[in-house]
């Protein structure tokens, strides 16, 4: 497999020099900023460092301030219901999609680019859009009481109760795509004969999905869910344009708790805990994934 | 096959087969125009695309409006008089605090960071990919384990020892700050996409080189580079996209005369103060979302390529 210079053996370090000064930039980021500054968080996490990061230790002291504090409470909350929402709904949508797209259907490459095009978008220009749309004054809402339905109401972004929601209609729009393609990719995969077996033994189309075709499917599922829970764990940037974690604390989520005790209040040991706290959940989702994937034996793509 | 009809399939009718059956198949299998299958399958899809295209429509029609007409309209009726005001106000008088340059500072401060970011982050990327490939050493593999965990660390976690680090080199608030921590970021994703094509290539190309007496950076020049041009268009498009819609690095790394696009954008649209001029934000956002619009329109299947790739594991 490698092309190991064998030279009877000088000395070790200097074997395969060139790929090891090459590699001097990969094993710098992975040592010291990725092993090295995740630990620094961790460790500083326990001090009560305020303005400037400082070696006293107050031990579980921030953890304990971090939960008690209601608007960590309320950026958790939102998390788990922005994230199981986003997750149902952006699988089901972008399978259902998916299925349709596979169809043999004409004009596939328009309805593709059609539906993958806010992918390419930042969270930002998502956000500020949909916060145009969801508008009460100009926006769904006013285009509906216009044609006469005068006491329609959809104003999520100003209503606390279902603000959340607002943000999850954004990030449907901006996230179904790649799903969708990820799917369709799955679904390629599958061999044509499942099809013309399930055909021939007169199996319905949607119990041959649901039986057959998911469950082949089952390593694009996987991967697809740890895809967009990695990225539901980071949402920051589409809160921030959409709603500024308004109104008053009621979209708040972690990644943004995290910013604002960082760089705006100066409670860095706040910041310090909450981000651990983020590293911790991403944890929960990581690890048995990789254990499972990783684990049984190295796979090769 | 013939006695397909009598089951009762979702397959398109006997009639459609039946002249066909002489030939051998070649395209898709041709169906009647409207069943009632195909017009709740492109009933389904049109619908679903117009939900998807809606909000690029809203941005479109509001920015070419004068604000009188936003105000009494709907933001779904096309504009009666066009007006291209909104844009040139974006892009050249918008304020961000102090400066009332429009976007068009943001838009210079993007392409500076972007530009340099992408040649960087591709070339070390490319490097470590080769030689995890081909120059396998002892330790190689689990520094590139831990730099694959390290893309799921959520980057709030390596954020302030970052700027401890730029603050002491002294280049915290700089656009090369900024782009060594997008080089340091990008390295994860592109160091496994470049590792796994070029361990896809055929061995027996890079050991005949080595046999030939070919060293590490001559087989890269040589050998490897010119053959994995498709690799490196689909790490462009996913560095280019990426880095130029960052916000959070964006938001931490730079002051506001460095702001790139992004941040300045969130900061015309959400300021407080003054009217809110809705065409103008609207313009404003259709310019930050151009660049990478643009990409994935010329790209087209590679920006599929490159998803796909950054998506699946090897």
């Amino acid at each position: 497999m490698t092309g190991q210079a064998q030279a009877g053996r000088p000395i070790k370090l200097l074997r395969n020099l060139n790929a090891k000064i090459a590699s001097i930039p990969m094993i710098l980021t992975a040592l010291v900023i990725f092993v090295g500054g995740t630990f620094w968080t961790v460790f500083y996490s326990f001090t009560n460092s305020k303005l400037l990061p400082r070696l006293s230790f107050v031990g579980f002291d921030q953890y304990e301030r971090l939960w008690a504090a209601p608007r960590w409470v309320t950026a958790i909350e939102n998390l788990a219901l922005y994230g199981i929402l986003s997750l149902i709904f952006s699988l089901v949508i972008g399978f259902l999609l998916a299925a349709l797209m596979d169809q043999k259907i004409r004009f596939e490459n328009t309805f593709r680019t059609i539906f993958l095009y806010p992918f390419a978008l930042s969270f930002i220009v998502t956000g500020l859009v949909w916060q145009w749309v969801l508008n009460p004054d100009f926006g769904i809402q006013s285009v509906v009481r216009s044609m006469g339905w005068t006491s329609f109401t959809f104003n999520p972004l100003y209503t606390p109760e279902i603000v959340i929601y607002g943000i999850l209609i954004a990030a449907l729009w901006q996230g179904t795509g790649l799903v969708m393609c990820l799917m369709l990719a799955g679904l390629r995969g599958i061999d044509e004969d499942i099809w013309k077996a399930a055909r021939v033994d007169g199996i319905p189309m949607w119990k041959t999905y649901l039986l057959i075709v998911i469950p082949m499917m089952r390593p694009v599922f996987i991967t697809t869910i740890v895809i967009i829970a990695s990225g539901i764990v980071k949402v920051y940037d589409l809160v921030v344009a959409q709603t500024s974690g308004g109104p008053g604390i009621s979209s708040e989520v972690p990644a943004k708790y995290v910013y604002d005790y960082m760089f705006q209040a100066q409670n860095l040991g706040q910041g310090f805990a909450a981000s651990t706290m983020m590293l911790v959940t991403v944890a929960i989702i990581i690890v048995p994934w990789a254990y499972l994937e990783f684990g049984g034996g190295r796979k090769r793509g | 096959m013939a006695n397909i009809g009598t089951l009762n399939t979702t397959a398109a009718g006997i009639d459609a087969v039946a002249p066909r059956l002489g030939d051998g198949p070649s395209g898709p299998k041709p169906r009647p125009a409207l069943s009632s299958r195909n017009i709740i399958l492109y009933g389904t899809l049109t619908v679903a695309a117009l939900y998807y295209l809606l909000p690029l429509y809203v941005m479109v029609v509001t920015s070419l409006k004068g604000m009188p007409e936003i105000r009494l309209g709907n933001i779904f009726s096309p504009p009666m008089e066009i007006t291209f005001e909104p844009w040139v106000k974006a892009w050249a008088e918008a304020c961000t605090g102090l400066n009332c340059d429009g976007l068009s500072r943001g838009f210079w401060n993007s392409v500076r960071i972007t530009v340099p970011s992408v040649i960087i982050s591709i070339a070390i990327a490319s490097v470590n990919g080769y030689a995890l490939a081909n120059w396998r050493f002892k330790g190689s593999e689990l520094f590139f384990s831990i730099l694959i965990i390290g893309a799921f660390i959520p980057y709030q976690v390596m954020i302030y020892p970052i700027v401890i680090i730029l603050r002491e080199v002294g280049i915290y608030g700089t656009l090369t700050g900024l782009v060594i921590v997008h080089s340091i970021f990008g390295m994860p994703i592109l160091t496994l996409l470049f590792r796994n094509y070029f361990v896809s290539l055929p061995e027996e190309l890079f050991k005949a080189a080595r046999v030939d007496g070919a060293g590490f950076w001559q087989i890269f020049l040589k050998i490897m580079l010119p053959m994995s041009l498709p690799i490196f268009v689909v790490a462009m498009i996913l560095q280019v996209t990426g880095i130029w819609n960052d916000f959070l690095f964006g938001v931490v790394f730079t002051r506001p005369d460095t702001y790139p696009m992004t941040v300045q954008l969130n900061n015309i649209v959400n300021s407080v103060q003054g009217v809110k001029e809705y065409n103008v934000n609207m313009a404003a956002t259709i310019l930050t979302g151009l660049v990478p619009l643009i990409v994935y329109f010329v790209s087209g299947r590679l920006f599929v390529r490159g998803i796909a790739a950054g998506a699946v594991k090897g």
